[in-house]
C-alpha cells in the first residue's frame, strides 16, 4: 500500500535503494549515497555489502555514517583497512558491482562535476570539495547508480568539469578512453529516473515520480530528453518509509 | 616514559616554513588537532601539504595563512559541511595553489612513495578532467623540487598494447603527522578502526611524528605484532596528547564533536567571525589543556566519549 505523504528527498532515497540487488558489493560515496545503501541493507538486500572508501567492507550499520570513515562504519564490519586495501584490491581489481554517487552537476552522458563551476577551473565562479573517491568509483565500478537533486542548472548538456566519467561523449567514447568497465546505470532525482540508450548512451526518462509530468521534468532538465516511453514512478511504500524514517535517518541527518 | 616522547609545542616547531608536510585522518577523523593548533600558534608558513581527503585540520590551516600549495582529492568536513569554507575562499580569491587528483590516486603515490619507487600504474583518472587539466603549470612545477615535474603520465602497457594506465608520480615528504589511540615511548604505533592511509604516509615521509591518545608499554602492543603497522624506527618523535584530534572523532575513544563543528562551520562564513574564532580557540589559547578548557573542558567531553559497544557514542545528537 502507498503511504500518502512524503518528501521529495524521500522519494528519491527510496528509489534509488531499490536500484540496490541484494548480495552486490556496493562501493558508496558520501552524502545521499551513504542514506539510500543503508536503506537497502535494512530493506530488500539484507545482504548487500557497503563498502566506504576509509577502508571498511561489509558494515552492518546500526547508525548513519556522516562520513565514509565514520566510527558508525565500523559497526559489523568484516574487514577494516585503510583506501589502499579497498581502492586497490576491490575496486581496481574489479569487484566491485555498483558505485553508488552523488554530485553538484550531472550532465547528459552522466558525467558528474564535484570540482568546480566555471570553464577555467584554476579560476572557478565557485568551487567544491573536489572528487574524493567519487572519480575512481566512477572509472572503476561495473555499474554507477547517480542520485541528484533535480534542478535544472545542475543538469547541463555538458557539465563544467568532468571530476567522474560516465559515458563521457556517448557511444564507445568511454572504452576509448581505456576505460576497462563501468558506467552510469541510472540517475536517480527528485523529479525522475533516468536511464541511457545501449548503443548511444544518449538519456531517456524512465519514469516520472508521482504527481508529476514528463513533460515537466523535461522542462527542468537543461539537456535534451527523450520523454516517449517515460511511466509514472512507483511511489514509496509505507514500510519503506517508516525504515527510512525510523531506522535509517531518524536523527534527521540526510532527510528533511 | 622519555625515549622518543616530546612535548607538542617542541614536536610542532620541528617543522619550519616551507615544509612537505602530509597530516593523518580522514575528513571528521582522527586529525592531529592539537599539533596543527601548534603550527597555526607558531605561524608557520607557505607550507606544503599532501592529501586524500581532508578536512578541518587543512581548512584552518589553510583559513590562518600557513599554506602555500595543496596537492588533494577532496576537503570537506562531508555531511557537516560539503565543501571546506576556507578552502573554497582561498581558491575562489586565488590565496593558494593546488593540483587536483582523486583518493585513489593520490593514495597511490603515498604508497609508491612508501616503497620508494617513483610512480605507481592505476587504472582510475581515465577520461576525466582530473587526469585532462592541471592547475599546476609546468613553470610552476619545474620551479619547485616539492612538486612532481609532472602531474600524470598515460601509458600503454609494455605487455599489451590495447591496455592503458595512469601513472602518478611518488609522493615524498619532509613530515607525516599522525593522531593514533596508543603508541609506546619507542614508536610503536596502534591505529584501531580504519587505518585511512596514515601507514604509506608515515612511510614516505623523512621524519614521522605521532601524537596518540594513550601511551602505552612496549610489551602491551608486542603481544600483538600484527596489529602495529608502522616499524618503530620510523617513528621519531612521541607526543602524548589526550583528545588531541578534538572536534573529530577517534574510534573507541570519543566521538566528533557536531556543537564545535558547528561554530567552526558558521564562523567560517564570514573573515572577522572566523578571526574571532581562531583567536577563541588557537592564537589566545596557550596549549592543548587550555584549549579543552575553552571548549567545555570534561563536562563537554564526556559527553563525546566512545560506547564500548560500539566505539563511537550512538546517543550523540549530531543536527543541532
Amino acid at each position: 500500500m502507498a503511504a500518502t505523504k512524503y518528501s521529495l528527498m524521500e522519494l528519491m532515497t527510496v528509489i534509488s535503494a531499490r536500484e540496490v540487488a541484494d548480495g552486490e558489493v556496493v562501493f558508496a560515496g558520501t552524502g545521499l549515497p551513504m542514506l539510500g545503501v543503508m536503506l537497502a541493507q535494512k530493506t530488500h538486500a539484507p545482504g548487500c555489502i557497503i563498502i566506504f572508501e576509509a577502508g571498511t567492507v561489509a558494515s552492518r550499520l546500526a547508525h548513519l555514517p556522516m562520513s565514509v570513515g565514520d566510527p558508525r562504519a565500523m559497526r559489523g564490519a568484516a574487514t577494516a583497512a585503510g583506501l589502499n586495501e579497498v581502492f586497490t584490491f576491490v575496486l581496481q581489481a574489479g569487484r566491485v558491482d555498483v558505485g553508488f554517487l552523488s554530485g553538484a552537476q550531472v550532465d547528459r552522458f552522466g558525467n558528474i562535476n564535484s570540482t568546480s563551476i566555471g570553464a577555467d577551473p584554476r579560476h572557478p565562479v565557485v568551487r567544491f570539495s573536489g572528487s574524493g573517491g567519487a572519480c575512481d568509483i566512477a572509472c572503476l565500478a561495473k555499474r554507477t547508480i547517480i542520485i541528484a537533486k533535480h534542478e535544472k542548472r545542475r543538469f547541463p548538456e555538458k557539465v563544467d568539469y568532468v571530476t567522474s566519467p560516465g559515458w563521457l561523449e556517448g557511444g564507445r567514447s568511454r572504452q576509448a578512453a581505456g576505460l576497462v568497465r563501468g558506467g552510469p546505470d541510472v540517475i536517480v532525482t527528485t523529479m525522475g529516473v533516468i536511464r541511457f540508450r545501449v548503443d548511444t548512451k544518449s538519456p531517456y526518462l524512465a519514469s516520472f515520480h508521482p504527481g508529476l509530468t514528463p513533460r515537466g521534468v523535461a522542462e527542468e532538465t537543461e539537456f535534451a530528453l527523450d520523454i516517449g516511453e517515460a511511466v509514472e514512478t512507483a511511489p514509496p511504500s509505507a514500510e519503506e518509509l517508516r525504515i527510512l524514517r525510523d531506522i535509517v535517518d531518524p536523527e534527521r541527518v540526510f532527510l528533511k | 616514559m622519555p625515549g622518543k616522547t616530546i612535548g607538542l609545542h617542541q614536536a610542532a616547531a620541528l617543522v619550519p616554513d616551507g615544509a612537505t608536510l602530509s597530516i593523518g585522518g580522514f575528513t571528521t577523523q582522527r586529525h592531529p588537532m592539537a599539533f596543527v593548533y601548534e603550527l597555526i600558534r607558531l605561524r608557520r608558513r607557505n607550507l606544503y601539504l599532501f592529501g586524500h581527503s581532508p578536512g578541518g585540520d587543512w581548512d584552518v590551516l589553510i583559513g590562518a595563512g600557513c599554506v602555500k600549495r595543496v596537492e588533494l582529492a577532496y576537503e570537506a568536513d562531508e555531511a557537516f559541511n560539503t565543501v571546506g569554507p576556507r578552502w573554497r575562499r582561498a581558491v575562489e580569491q586565488g590565496k593558494i595553489e593546488w593540483e587536483d587528483y582523486s583518493n585513489f590516486s593520490m593514495v597511490a603515490r603515498f604508497t609508491a612513495g612508501a616503497m620508494g619507487i617513483p610512480f605507481m600504474p592505476v587504472r582510475s583518472l581515465l577520461g576525466s578532467d582530473v587526469l585532462r587539466k592541471e592547475t599546476l603549470t609546468t613553470d610552476e612545477r619545474s620551479a619547485d623540487p616539492r612538486t612532481a615535474a609532472k602531474k600524470a603520465h598515460v601509458m600503454t602497457s609494455p605487455f599489451n598494447p590495447a591496455d592503458r594506465v595512469v601513472l602518478v608520480p611518488a609522493i615524498h615528504t619532509e613530515f607525516a603527522v599522525l593522531h593514533v589511540q596508543k603508541a609506546t615511548a619507542a614508536g610503536t604505533v596502534r591505529i584501531e578502526g580504519q587505518s585511512y592511509a596514515d601507514i604509506q604516509q608515515a612511510l614516505c615521509a623523512d621524519t614521522v611524528i605521532v601524537t596518540a591518545e594513550d601511551i602505552v608499554e612496549e610489551d602491551e602492543l608486542r603481544r600483538t605484532p600484527e596489529l602495529n603497522p608502522i616499524p618503530f624506527f620510523v617513528v621519531k618523535h612521541v607526543c602524548h596528547v589526550p583528545f588531541g584530534a578534538h572536534p573529530y572523532a577517534v574510534y573507541n575513544y570519543y566521538d566528533y564533536d557536531p556543537l564545535q563543528l558547528k561554530e567552526y562551520h558558521e564562523s567560517a562564513r564570514d573573515d572577522a567571525a572566523y578571526r574571532a574564532y581562531l583567536d577563541k580557540y588557537v592564537y589566545g589559547i596557550r596549549d592543548h589543556q587550555a584549549y579543552l578548557e575553552a571548549v567545555g573542558g570534561p563536562e563537554r567531553l564526556a559527553g563525546l566519549k566512545s560506547s564500548p559497544e560500539f566505539g563511537y557514542s550512538p546517543d550523540l545528537k549530531r543536527r543541532l
